[in-house]
């Protein structure tokens, strides 16, 4: 069965151009507000929305998703809440694929049938989950592949040649290149490497491979994208949301008119990266 | 709730994957699964391996003083049969302390340090970091980082540095650099975080030694075989001096490393009660207690399966308790899987009953316990007037005190 996130990129490579997928927390700095930065996304250029559930104990971010996690929990979202947004937003666009991305004990809370029906109800289409690795398939992989949501798994700098088919198994949609060890927000690494790695998890999947962590700029789109199947920026665009909110939280400009601005450049960037590669 | 069937043995968890029934895993980032495949793998190597085993106990004998003394409490004891008499029931169970308090570095924290040690040493890895509470593991890790020459950095909230400032300057003077976490309410779950922050950005050359019975499999596993050295003592050593199992055994539940430490040898010991305490902080009615098995329900945090104080929508709790190693809102996943078992009964003490138990210890033995040690004492204070005096209860004094006097007359309005 294809998804909306097949369907995309298949679309895109047709195109010949690398997809930008872009990261948002949902609720963050509210409800409202994280909507109309979700609507925003698709118009300024992003191709697939990755939709973050905030979480109290986010262990594998860095300061600046844990900032923004904690500000849309203090707003008031809830996993409810994160699904209602994303039917909102699907019920004016029915093609941006939705990826939903965090942690497992909100949804194991929910309950996961429950949430697998109430995920393909509000129109999601894939998921990450950060602390659920192939180990613990059973958990939630396996049900999401039978309930026909995408399950995208994360690979990293330490995902050797061995283990690699065991994360790869399972794994649909796209495969999440985490081009370095470390946290969410950390400074990207050297871009030799990152093309390498593409190189080395293609040589085992069909496929597409997004990288993401620590992309922040146009330019290092372009150059990222010249190699992978995607680009994923988190942090950048989180802390585009930070910095139109003031001491106290209040808005000093719309946010969401931030995060387009900023995803405007990068959706130069992966519209040009082949141009590059090619000259 | 669902109660699993009674097991033949309930010393033979975890499974292959790490789980006690459904409790325990491996639910971490990818990033750290080839490193904990790699632990497992070196942990199974070594675990029965004489020389590994020759090379801990040697440690433990010389270098932290083991084996830990069974200590008859009898001024305690005299105290409470006194209560006894007081309520007409003329009973009162001996007391007896395992002393944990008086290994190397003042806790039983010293035990399973001694054996990660090796374990980092024996996969090459050059850098050490830990998260600590109340100190006493943070001062441990110092401890053996320093005997065996790691660079050491220590995760503490900033609320427990503030609170058990005299632990964050030992660990200082061990040459560990302690680093004070903000986030949530600065307790043991932030430093924790954080140290997990730290492992997945630093995968090749640190090893993570956690202190206590929880995170992601082989952890639980390992940490409680290095502390089952407790109740492997315990047991052998009542039996010396009391020819006889004790009727009941009781220990403070935080993570749960001491009291997993002193259960495990006893779990098949079907005539012993067993009593593991938890922080009931100001009490379960309101959120300020970490009573995390008493008032929460299963969940998925820091890597395993376990009981956690959470809300509604699965975001984890911060909890309170008077006794920064208690504080945390979680607990080891083995005994999220003995409490649904049934085996072993885990109860609430508030704050105030555990200060007190604190100020009873230091006047009637003139031995300062740890306030998480406090706990158990206070339970203990709690049950046995109403026990026969030919009865036996080990409780496990897992710390000394020392580090809590601050706290202690903070309580009390005094100003030192």
């Amino acid at each position: 069965m294809t998804t909306r996130i097949d369907r995309r990129m298949a679309k895109l490579k047709a195109e010949g151009r690398p997809a930008l997928v872009t990261y948002f927390m949902s609720g963050d700095p509210d409800y409202d507000t994280a909507l109309s930065i979700m609507k925003a996304l698709p118009k300024a250029g992003a191709d697939i929305i990755e939709m973050g559930m905030p979480f109290s104990d986010p262990m594998a971010d860095g300061p600046a998703i844990q900032a923004a996690g904690l500000r849309a929990l203090k707003g008031g979202q809830t996993l409810v809440k994160t699904l209602k947004m994303a039917s909102e937003f699907r019920a004016a666009d029915n093609e941006t694929p939705i990826v939903l991305m965090g942690y497992y004990n909100p949804i194991y809370i929910h309950g996961v049938d429950r949430f697998l029906r109430d995920a393909l109800a509000s129109g999601i289409d894939g998921l990450i989950v950060v602390d659920l690795p192939p180990e613990m398939d059973e958990e939630l992989c396996i049900p999401a592949l039978k309930a026909g949501i995408n399950f995208i798994r994360l690979a990293t700098p330490t995902t050797d040649d061995k283990r690699l088919p065991k994360v790869l198994q399972n794994t649909s949609g796209f495969v999440y290149y985490v081009s370095m060890t470390g946290i969410t927000g950390s400074a990207l690494a050297d871009t030799g490497k990152v093309a390498a790695a593409v190189t080395r998890i293609k040589g085992h999947t069909d496929l597409p491979v997004c990288v993401g962590f620590g992309v922040k700029t146009a330019e290092q789109a372009r150059i990222i994208g010249a190699s992978a199947d995607g680009v994923v920026v988190g942090t950048a665009i989180v802390n585009a949301v930070a910095n139109v909110l003031g001491p106290k939280g209040e808005k000093t400009a719309d946010p969401a008119e931030a995060v387009a601005a900023l995803v405007s450049g990068l959706s130069q960037g992966v519209r040009t990266a082949r141009l590059a590669a090619a000259e | 709730m669902n109660r699993p069937a009674t097991p033949n043995s309930f010393r033979t968890g975890p499974d292959e994957q790490g789980m006690f029934g459904i409790f325990g895993g491996r639910f971490v980032a990818e990033t750290l699964m080839p490193l904990i495949l790699d632990l497992e793998r070196h942990w199974n190597e070594v675990k029965d391996h004489p020389d590994f085993k020759a090379e801990l106990t040697d440690l433990s004998t010389h270098y932290a003083g083991r084996p830990s003394k069974l200590y008859f409490a009898e001024g305690l004891t005299r105290h409470l049969r006194e209560v006894s008499s007081a309520k007409g029931l003329g009973g009162g169970a001996k007391v007896y302390f395992k002393r944990e308090d008086l290994n190397h570095t003042g806790s039983h924290k010293i035990n399973n340090c001694l054996g990660q040690i090796l374990l980092a040493k024996r996969m090459g890895k050059k850098r050490i970091i830990a998260e600590t509470g109340a100190g006493q593991h943070g001062v441990a890790s110092a401890t053996v980082a320093a005997r065996f020459g790691f660079p050491c950095v220590v995760y503490m909230g900033a609320t427990d540095v503030a609170r058990q400032s005299p632990n964050v300057f030992r660990m200082k003077l061990l040459g560990a650099e302690v680093r004070p976490v903000t986030a949530g309410h600065g307790t043991l779950k932030d430093a924790m975080n954080e140290a997990l922050r730290d492992w997945v950005t630093n995968v090749e050359d640190t090893y993570y030694l956690i202190g206590t019975a929880a995170g992601p499999h082989p952890y639980p596993e390992l940490v409680r075989d290095f502390q089952s050295v407790i109740g492997t003592e315990a047991r052998a050593q009542i039996l010396e001096q009391e020819g006889r199992l004790p009727d009941t055994i009781i220990a403070a539940v935080g993570g749960g490393s001491n009291a997993i430490g002193l259960f495990h040898p006893f779990l098949d010991d079907k005539e012993v009660r067993i009593i593991g305490i938890e922080a009931g902080g100001r009490g379960l009615d309101g959120i300020e207690h970490c009573a995390s098995m008493s008032a929460g329900a299963p969940g998925v945090l820091h890597g395993n399966r376990t009981y956690l104080l959470q809300n509604a929508d699965g975001q984890i709790m911060d909890g309170h308790s008077i006794s920064a190693g208690l504080d945390y809102p979680g607990v080891g996943p083995e005994h999220s899987w003995l409490r649904d078992s049934g085996r072993v009964d885990y109860v609430p003490i508030l704050d105030d009953e555990a200060l007190e138990a604190f100020q009873l210890t230091t006047r009637v033995e003139g031995i300062i316990p740890a306030l998480e040690s406090a706990h158990a004492i206070a339970h203990a204070v709690k049950i046995v007037p109403a026990m026969d005096k030919d009865q036996i209860v080990i409780v496990n004094l897992s710390g000394r005190g020392d580090k809590d006097v601050h706290t202690v007359a903070n309580m009390l309005g005094m100003e030192i």
